[in-house]
């Protein structure tokens, strides 16, 4: 009797915890995938194909379905780390066949040497580069990432990668290369 | 708790104020500098002025090199709320505007406007206010923005957007506290400048209706004490009160708890509890503009320490070169091992790394020690967790963990502990018995972390941008599509018209090849002819191209070849005859009908050299490319007689069977195909050329 007791209980709870996770289920379903949305924030978005996949989405779900994290330079190792986090993968060094990490920079175009063959404006990913047939074209350099994908297209080779100066505003803090500019916070007193 | 209007006033009337935790008690110098009166300094001979020395946006240009401009004359021009324009210092001439190592710890350069003075020193003309009741709010406002006030005590933050504030203001105060050591230009102005304070004070109290007026001044200055009290008489409205002195009673938010007992709430302005805050600078600043009618373009500055034979505070026109104002002050080089110069105090001030650097709106002293009146804190030691720091901390954060989460770059832990709570006053590194230069991390750290950010934005505007571009492609791709679909429909269409079709179809073959052989003589004449005046062709090439010829013009080729090759030709002939008559140097292409016009030309005129200068460096990027990579010889043979025929197939020729017509008609066409083919040539010539090599 007990034994019947204690079976119809447990089953009705069974019964009613899974239609309770069932609808659970269908209504708070979640749309997509969101670690590809997780991991697509943590990349920079240089959208430089340096992974070996056509931009930092495709690459984001190729990481989501179990490529290595290791393959993004202008991401570098905070970019690897964050992702290591993120996936509960391990932290592996940058992955060299891909690229090195190297300091940012930013297109420029020699003006006086374009062409205006505009294939350089079909090369950017982000639309960085201004300029029409046989005029001469330019970089909007606050919307360039510095992907490098337009360097090789130029027929005549007028696209040089400088590296983004650094303003006072964008400085670190980094006494390194003004040594005598440190803090004299502290005194005799 | 936050204290009631009411009770602050009460609390203020029977002399009692309140206190902000931790605080140091340096010793404050003082006495150093503030025992003589404000000196005016002789003009300088080149001032440096820079663009931006307030925060916010830095205007317009509105001079150029060469301009002579006068005393108090607008440098710059900005429609931007947070944008204050800078004056010339005096009169002269700009002889530059370049990049120029700045009043910044980094010695990094900015944007400055150089002017050689003329001795003169003629002000523009000025428009004084003697009742600044008569004018309107607005119009004030207006006169302060235009006269250049950023707020002087350090920030730099533009005086026209706080005074211009609509929240209800229960406290004005004025800061005097000047609680940093060695710095005194606050205690002299106001000693000397007392009245003009006051009035500066004044316009203030009517921009922003303040109920109570509070001018907080540290005890360690009687005389200003006095020299204000004197003053405020007739301004029973102002309430002057003596703060205790303890670093940094000074800093904004520690004044304001002085006086109100009231904390800005974090990320939160001091208009949001009801108080705005304005040095005793700005204040005088702030009547010289209305009163006067002068811009900004002189403040006093602080020349201190030991390694000055006449330290005391100079009246100093902004832009100034900090060796000139060093050498007035009697810099005295033998009293350091090492030169040094400290702008701000030795608390929060950084050292400059270059003399030329010029004084700016936020200059408010230069410390110059000798050798040993201040240690550099070099010899960090390992923290003892002693948390002397905690307790001298103003902001009440934790600087130990602040220093550990900081120094491992856990940023994230050390926003949790509230880093941009930081005022970096320096405070805990004084205290520290490791002399760890603790503010340096903080510094770092929040460096740091702003830049991530700004990354993040603009890595989310990059994301933005692909995508957009990536929906504007396939939106190209199927409007291309769809055009191709609607093309094909209407083309079988007409196929269904048999008589139109058989008529075209007869046509054709016949007058294309009449066309075709016109040209093909047409050229070779033309061709002749240019060889004939004489010009010497480079050899590589002529071998590269007169191979190349035969293929072009001798293959028999179908109907659109010929067409494409008849066009091409005329197009040559007209190119040659022009080299003939202008007797340029015929690039070796003439030589064969089916080559490009364009390097032809070349010489003829500047766009076309740069033309040719490009095609060279074309060139020049595939031969190193090939070089690499050698390619049969043979491989390239058919290409120059293939590429026509692809570029042709849209072409209109075979509809237009007319010589003379199809003239007029295809000019554009023909050109784009010639210069196709050129480019063409040129690989392939240059190709033989690393082939036979």
């Amino acid at each position: 009797m007990t034994v019947s007791i204690a079976l119809i209980v447990i089953g009705v709870l069974a019964v009613a915890f899974g239609l309770l996770l069932g609808y659970a289920s269908i209504r708070f379903k979640v749309e997509a995938d969101p670690l590809v949305e997780q991991i697509d924030e943590v990349l920079p978005q240089t959208q430089c194909g340096q992974c070996g996949y056509p931009g930092c989405r495709p690459y984001a779900e190729a990481i989501a379905n179990g490529d290595d994290i290791n393959k993004c330079p202008p991401g570098g190792e905070s970019t690897i780390k964050k992702l290591a986090d993120l996936t509960g993968k391990e932290a592996k060094p940058l992955d060299a066949a891909h690229g090195e990490e190297d300091v940012k920079k930013v297109a420029f175009i020699r003006e006086d040497e374009c062409i205006g063959c505009t294939k350089c404006i079909q090369a950017c990913p982000v639309d960085a580069i201004v300029g029409a047939a046989k005029q001469m074209h330019t970089v909007l350099t606050q919307e360039c990432t510095g992907c490098d994908l337009c360097v090789d297209p130029c027929p005549v080779d007028c696209i040089d990668m400088l590296p983004v100066e650094v303003t006072p505003a964008s400085w670190k803090w980094d006494f390194d290369k003004t040594p005598k500019g440190d803090i004299p916070i502290k005194m005799v007193s | 708790m936050f204290p009631e209007f009411e009770d602050v006033v009460s609390r203020l009337d029977k002399g009692q104020l309140a206190t902000f935790p931790g605080g140091v008690h340096p010793q404050d110098h003082k006495a150093l500098s503030n025992q003589t009166q404000i000196a005016d300094l002789p003009l300088a001979n080149e001032f440096v002025i820079p663009v931006r020395q307030h925060i916010g946006t830095d205007g317009a240009l509105l001079v150029r090199v060469g301009d002579k401009v006068m005393k108090g004359q607008p440098l710059t021009q900005s429609n931007q709320p947070f944008s204050v324009p800078v004056h010339a210092p005096t009169s002269g001439v700009v002889t530059d505007i370049t990049q120029h190592v700045t009043a910044h710890p980094s010695g990094l350069n900015e944007l400055c406007v150089v002017l050689k003075a003329d001795g003169q020193d003629i002000w523009a003309p000025l428009s004084p206010c003697d009742d600044y009741t008569a004018l309107d709010k607005t119009a004030l406002i207006e006169k302060l923005c235009d006269a250049g006030i950023s707020g002087m005590g350090g920030a730099g933050f533009p005086t026209h957007i706080k005074a211009s504030a609509n929240n209800e203001v229960e406290f004005l105060i004025i800061n005097g506290a000047e609680c940093e050591p060695y710095i005194t230009s606050d205690d002299r102005l106001m000693r000397e400048h007392a009245e003009s304070i006051l009035t500066g004070i004044d316009i203030l109290s009517y921009l922003l209706k303040p109920k109570c007026v509070v001018f907080a001044i540290e005890d360690n200055k009687p005389e200003a004490l006095d020299a204000i009290r004197k003053q405020v008489v007739s301004r029973p409205h102002v309430r002057v009160v003596s703060i205790e002195t303890k670093y940094p009673a000074g800093g904004e938010k520690q004044l304001i708890q002085v006086v109100t007992g009231r904390e800005v709430p974090r990320k939160g302005l001091p208009l949001d509890i009801g108080v705005t805050m304005f040095n005793v600078g700005t204040c005088h600043a702030i009547n010289d503009a209305i009163s006067f009618g002068k811009p900004l373009i002189e403040r006093i500055v602080t020349v201190t320490g030991k390694a000055v034979k006449r330290p005391g505070n100079y009246r100093t026109r902004l832009g100034t070169p900090v060796n000139h104002l060093l050498s007035q002050a009697g810099y005295l080089a033998d009293k350091q091992k090492t030169p040094q110069v400290i702008m701000g105090g030795p608390m929060m001030g950084f050292t400059l790394n270059d003399a030329a650097v010029p004084v700016v709106k936020i200059t408010n002293c230069l410390l110059v020690p000798e050798t040993h009146e201040l240690t550099q804190g070099e010899d960090e030691r390992a923290c003892i967790r002693c948390s002397a720091c905690a307790d001298a901390c103003p902001a009440t954060l934790l600087p130990q963990q602040l220093y550990w989460h900081s120094k491992a770059r856990e940023y994230d832990k050390a926003q949790e502990y509230n880093l941009f709570d930081c005022i970096e006053c320096g405070a805990c590194a004084y205290v520290c018995p490791s002399e760890i230069p603790l503010v340096h991390y903080y510094r770092k750290a929040k460096a740091d972390v702003r830049l991530e950010l700004d990354e993040k934005a603009k890595s989310e505007k990059a994301k933005e941008r692909f995508e957009a571009r990536k929906a504007r492609l396939e939106q190209e791709k199927a409007e291309r599509e769809e055009k191709h679909r609607k093309a094909k429909e209407a083309r079988l269409a007409a196929a269904e018209k048999p008589a139109r079709k058989a008529a075209d179809a007869t046509a054709d073959p016949a007058k294309d090849k009449v066309a075709a052989a016109l040209a093909r003589a047409k050229a070779r004449k033309a061709a002749q002819a240019a060889q004939a005046t004489g010009e010497k062709a480079s050899a590589e090439n002529a071998e590269a191209t007169t191979a190349d010829a035969p293929q072009a013009t001798e293959k028999p080729a179908g109907n659109k070849k010929a067409a494409v090759a008849a066009a091409i030709a005329r197009a040559k002939a007209k190119k040659a005859a022009q080299n003939a008559e202008t007797a340029e140097t015929p690039s070796d292409q003439v030589v064969t009908p089916a080559d490009s016009p364009a390097p032809a030309t070349a010489p003829a005129n500047d766009r076309k050299a740069a033309v040719a200068a490009a095609v060279a460096r074309a060139k020049a990027k595939k031969a190193a490319r090939e070089a690499e990579q050698q390619s049969a010889p043979q491989s390239d043979s058919s290409a120059p007689a293939t590429k026509p025929v692809e570029e042709s197939e849209q072409a209109p020729a075979p509809e237009s069977p007319d010589v003379s017509a199809e003239d007029s008609a295809a000019e554009a066409k023909k050109k784009r195909i010639a210069a196709a083919v050129a480019k063409a040539k040129a690989k392939k010539a240059q190709k033989e050329n690393e082939n036979k090599a």
